[in-house]
C-alpha cells in the first residue's frame, strides 16, 4: 500500500505547497459537508428555521470550494505533469468534490424541506430518522478520514455499510406509507419526510463512492461499478 | 539602512576601486610589453628583409628565375638550382610524407599506449627530430650513399659508379628521414584532433577500425597532415646540411635526368655564391637575389600552409556541433 | 500472448538480456540486469544521470569496449543468438543494431554520401542501388522531401533537427533490425524534438527501438514500455502506463514524481 505524500517530499517546493493546500481545502470542504448534514437534521428535530437557514449558507461556501479546487487542479495538472500517485490523488481530488458538492446540495434540499415542515405540527417523534443520519454521518468522516491517511481498509468499512443504510430508508419509506395510508391529512409531512429520506440515501451513496475513489488513489485499482461492467449480465 | 551597512558598502567600494585600478594598470603593463616584444621582432625582421630585398630586388626577374648561370655564376638565373630544388623535393615528400603519416597513424591508432615497443618508437622520433641536420648529412652520405648505393652498383652495375656516389634520390631520402618526424608530429596531432563522435559513428554503421581510420579519421585529419607536409617542405627546401654530401653540386651543365644525377638548389647556391665566388661585385646582387627567393618560397610555404589549414578546417568545422 | 492497449499483439522479445554486468577498470557500472525488450515496440530507458541507462544501451551494440578497461559479462540473445562471445564479430553485430547519438554526428561529407556511407562500407558500390537506398533511408527518416534537392551539398550545412534525422536516416541505410537511441532529441529545440519523437512512433512499426531519455515526459509519450534505472541497477520495468500511473517500485514512484532525483 503506497501511503500517500507521507514519507518523501516533492524537490520542488512549490509543488509539494500545491498539493498541500488542495488537501486542506478538500478537508474543509469535506468539514463543511459534515457541518451540513449535522446541521440540516438538528434543524429538523428541534423545528429550528433559523438553523435551517444557516445551513443554507454553509452550502454556498461549499460551491465556493469546489470552484476553487477544480482551478488549483487544473493548475497542478498543467504546470507539473503529475504522474503515478500525484495524478491519482489529482484525478481523485477533482472526483471528491463533485461528491461533496451533491452532499451539500442535497443538505440543502433537507432544509428546505425541514423549513416546509416547521410550518406544521411535528407528524411523530423521529427515531429512525436520526439514526439514520449518524450512519450517514459515520461514513462521511470516515471516507475522509479514510482520504486523509490513505486507509484502504477503512475505505472498504464505509462501502460496506451503505446497505444499512439502505436498510433504514426502506424501513421508513414503509412506516411513513402506513401513515399516509392512516390519514391523508399526514401525507405533506410523511411524503416530505421520506424526501428528507432519500436525501439521507443519497448522502450515503456519495460517501461510498468517496470510499471508492479513496480505494483506487491508494491501489490504483477501480473497483467501481462492481459487477455492473459487463454487456452480458 | 543602518550605519554599519553604509560604513560597509564604502569599504567595499574602495576595495573594488583599487582593485579595479590594479587590474587596469597589469592589462596596461601586459599590453606594452607584448607591444614592445612585437615590435623587437618585426625590427630584427625589417633589418634582415631590408639589405636583401634592397640588393636583391633589383635582380630579380622572370629571366633570373628562367636563365642558367653564365660566366662563373657571375650572370645568368638559377632556373637549374630551382629545378633542381623541386626535384627533389618532390621526391623526398613521395617517400617521406606515406612512412610519417603510417607510422602515425600506427602509434595513434593501433599500438598499445603502454606497450614498451611504443615507447621506444615515441623516443626515437622525438631524438629524431633534435638531431643536428649536418649529423643527417653524414648520416646520408654513410648509409645511403656508401652502403646502399655501393650495395646497388655492386648487385645491378657491375661494380660502375652508378648509385654509389651523392645523387638526388639519396639527398631526397636523406631529407625525408631529417623531415620524418615533422610528419609524423602533425599527423598524429591531426588524429588526436578527431572528434571520438565521428569514429563512433562509424563503427556504430558496422564499419572496422581500419576502414574508419582510412574513411573517417584520415579524411578529417587531412589539414592537418597537409600542414605537416607544407612544413616538411618548407624545411626540405632551405636546409643545406643533409643534402651537402648527398647530392647536390654547384654547378652543373645539364638538369638532372635521372635518380642517380647530381642537382644544384638554391640554398647550396647562396652559399658557395658568398664562400667561393671569383667576382664579388658581380655576384653579390645574384647571392641577394637568389637569398630573396629562398626567402619568399618559405614565406610563401608556410602562407599556404596557414591558408590550407584554415580552409580545410572551416569544411570539416560544425562536425559534431 | 496477450494484446496490449494498442490491439496489437504482443510479439516474442527482440533483445533477451539475462545478467549483464559492465564495468570499467574493475569496478562495476551497470548490472546485473535481465530484462526482455520486445520486439516492434518502443523501450525507453530512464533513471537520473550517472544511473548507467547509457552504458546499458551501449552494451547491446558492443559499442562499450571501444572504451578500454571495459568488460562485460553476462549475455545479450538477438533473436535467441548470442552477440557476444569468443569468434562473434562485432562489426556484424552492429550492422543488425543500429546507433543513433545524443549530439549528431554527420560526417564532413555530402548528405548522400553520408547515408550511403554504411551501404559503401559494406561493399555496395551500385550507384543505383545506393541512390535508391538512399531515398529510402531518407524518406523513413522524414527527410527525403526537404533534401532531395540538395544531396551534394554538405551535411554540415542542414539545421541540428535535420542533421540528426540525417543521423537516423544514416542508421536505417543498413537496414538494422534495432536502432539504439541514446537521448536523441537532447539538443533539440521543442519543434525538432517533436518531429523526432514524431518519427520514432513511426518507426517503431518495422524497427525494435530502445531509447535512453532523462526527460520523464518524452518516455511517456513516446515509449510501449519503460525501464527505470537507479545507481546501476535496474528497478523496475514495466509497460509505460503502469509505471507512470501505478509503479510497483517506491524507488521509481518518488524519481517519476521527482520526489529526488
Amino acid at each position: 500500500m503506497i501511503r500517500a505524500n507521507t514519507s518523501r517530499e516533492h524537490t520542488n517546493r512549490e509543488y509539494e505547497q500545491e498539493l498541500r493546500k488542495l488537501r486542506e481545502l478538500l478537508l474543509l470542504m469535506g468539514a463543511k459537508a459534515e457541518e451540513i448534514i449535522n446541521g440540516s437534521i438538528r434543524a429538523l428535530i428541534d423545528r429550528d428555521s433559523a438553523l435551517a437557514e444557516q445551513m443554507i449558507a454553509v452550502d454556498r461556501k461549499i460551491n465556493q470550494l469546489e470552484i476553487a479546487i477544480d482551478e488549483l487542479c487544473m493548475q497542478v495538472l498543467a504546470r507539473r505533469q503529475p504522474v503515478a500517485s500525484d495524478l491519482r490523488f489529482l484525478t481523485t481530488a477533482l472526483k471528491l468534490v463533485t461528491d461533496l458538492e451533491r452532499i451539500g446540495d442535497l443538505g440543502v434540499n433537507i432544509c428546505e424541506r425541514v423549513l416546509e415542515l416547521n410550518g406544521e405540527p411535528p407528524l411523530k417523534p423521529y427515531i429512525d430518522l436520526p439514526n439514520m443520519t449518524q450512519e450517514v454521518q459515520e461514513m462521511l468522516h470516515e471516507a475522509l478520514d479514510a482520504f486523509v491517511a490513505a486507509d484502504v481498509e477503512r475505505a472498504q468499512r464505509v462501502i460496506a455499510r451503505d446497505k444499512n443504510v439502505d436498510a433504514y430508508y426502506t424501513q421508513i419509506f414503509r412506516e411513513l406509507l402506513t401513515y399516509m395510508m392512516e390519514d391523508p391529512r399526514n401525507i405533506f409531512r410523511a411524503t416530505r419526510l421520506q424526501s428528507i429520506a432519500k436525501y439521507l440515501e443519497r448522502i450515503g451513496d456519495h460517501a461510498t463512492n468517496l470510499g471508492e475513489l479513496v480505494i483506487f488513489m491508494v491501489k490504483g485499482k477501480d473497483i467501481r461499478h462492481a459487477g455492473k461492467l459487463s454487456d452480458s449480465g | 539602512m543602518s550605519a554599519a551597512a553604509v560604513v560597509d558598502r564604502a569599504a567595499l567600494a574602495k576595495a573594488t576601486a583599487h582593485r579595479t585600478r590594479r587590474n587596469f594598470v597589469a592589462d596596461g603593463a601586459l599590453a606594452i610589453v607584448s607591444g614592445a616584444a612585437l615590435l623587437i621582432i618585426l625590427t630584427i625582421l625589417a633589418v634582415i628583409l631590408f639589405d636583401v630585398v634592397r640588393q636583391g630586388l633589383p635582380r630579380l626577374s622572370i629571366a633570373f628565375l628562367t636563365e642558367a648561370p653564365r660566366n662563373g655564376m657571375t650572370e645568368g638565373g638559377i632556373f637549374p638550382a630551382i629545378i633542381g630544388m623541386l626535384e627533389m623535393v618532390v621526391l623526398m615528400t613521395l617517400a617521406g610524407v606515406p612512412v610519417g603519416v603510417a607510422t602515425a597513424i600506427y602509434l595513434h591508432e593501433y599500438a598499445s599506449p603502454v606497450s614498451p615497443i611504443t615507447r621506444a618508437i615515441r623516443i626515437a622520433v622525438a631524438n629524431l627530430a633534435g638531431v643536428p641536420s649536418i649529423v643527417f648529412g653524414l648520416f646520408g652520405l654513410g648509409f645511403f650513399v656508401q652502403f646502399v648505393g655501393s650495395g646497388i652498383d655492386k648487385l645491378f652495375f657491375h661494380g660502375d659508379k652508378v648509385f654509389g656516389q651523392p645523387a638526388l634520390i639519396w639527398a631526397a631520402l636523406t631529407m625525408a628521414v631529417l623531415t620524418l618526424p615533422v610528419v609524423i608530429v602533425a599527423t598524429e596531432e591531426a588524429l588526436r584532433a578527431v572528434p571520438r563522435e565521428l569514429r563512433e559513428a562509424s563503427l556504430a554503421l558496422g564499419a572496422t577500425k581500419f576502414q574508419t581510420v582510412l574513411h573517417v579519421a584520415v579524411p578529417q585529419a587531412s589539414p592537418g597532415i597537409l600542414t605537416g607536409t607544407i612544413l616538411a617542405v618548407s624545411r626540405g627546401a632551405g636546409e643545406v646540411a643533409p643534402i651537402l654530401f648527398t647530392g647536390v653540386a654547384y654547378f652543373l651543365p645539364q638538369l638532372p635526368r635521372h635518380l642517380s644525377s647530381q642537382f644544384m638548389s638554391p640554398s647550396y647556391h647562396v652559399y658557395v655564391l658568398s664562400t667561393q665566388s671569383p667576382d664579388v661585385d658581380a655576384t653579390q646582387p645574384i647571392l641577394y637575389a637568389t637569398v630573396l627567393v629562398l626567402l619568399l618560397l618559405t614565406f610563401a610555404l608556410n602562407l599556404a600552409a596557414v591558408v590550407v589549414r584554415s580552409r580545410m578546417r572551416r569544411r570539416y568545422a560544425g562536425a559534431g556541433a | 500472448m496477450s494484446a496490449n492497449s494498442n490491439g496489437k499483439a504482443e510479439p516474442a522479445p527482440k533483445l533477451i538480456v539475462r545478467d549483464l554486468t559492465v564495468s570499467y577498470d574493475g569496478k562495476k557500472a551497470v548490472g546485473p540486469v535481465s530484462l526482455d525488450i520486445v520486439g516492434q515496440h518502443v523501450t525507453a530507458l530512464i533513471g537520473p544521470s550517472g544511473c548507467g541507462k547509457s552504458t546499458f544501451l551501449r552494451s547491446l551494440n558492443r559499442m562499450n569496449e571501444l572504451i578500454p578497461g571495459c568488460r562485460v559479462a553476462g549475455s545479450v540473445l538477438l533473436d535467441d543468438a548470442p552477440i557476444y562471445g569468443p569468434g562473434i564479430d562485432p562489426v556484424a553485430v552492429r550492422r543488425r543494431i543500429g546507433m543513433v547519438f545524443q549530439r549528431s554526428n554527420p560526417f564532413p561529407k555530402s548528405i548522400q554520401e553520408n547515408v550511403a556511407y554504411g551501404l559503401r562500407i559494406g561493399g555496395i558500390d551500385n550507384p543505383q542501388e545506393i541512390a535508391g537506398r538512399v531515398e529510402l533511408a531518407l524518406t523513413q527518416a522524414a527527410l527525403w522531401v526537404e533534401v532531395r534537392d540538395r544531396l551534394n551539398d554538405s551535411a554540415l550545412g542542414l539545421s541540428g533537427g535535420q542533421q540528426q534525422r540525417l543521423c537516423i536516416a544514416r542508421a536505417l541505410a543498413v537496414e538494422p533490425e534495432v536502432l539504439l537511441m541514446d537521448e536523441p532529441a537532447s539538443a533539440l529545440d521543442p519543434i525538432a524534438t517533436a518531429h523526432i519523437e514524431e518519427l520514432i512512433n513511426e518507426l517503431s512499426e518495422s524497427y525494435t527501438v530502445v531509447i535512453v531519455t532523462h526527460n520523464m515526459q518524452q518516455a511517456a509519450r513516446v515509449a510501449d514500455y519503460t525501464a527505470f534505472f537507479y545507481l546501476g541497477e535496474l528497478v523496475e520495468f514495466d509497460r509505460t502506463d503502469v509505471i507512470f500511473t501505478k509503479p510497483s517500485n517506491s524507488r521509481t514512484e518518488d524519481y517519476i514524481t521527482g520526489r529526488f532525483g
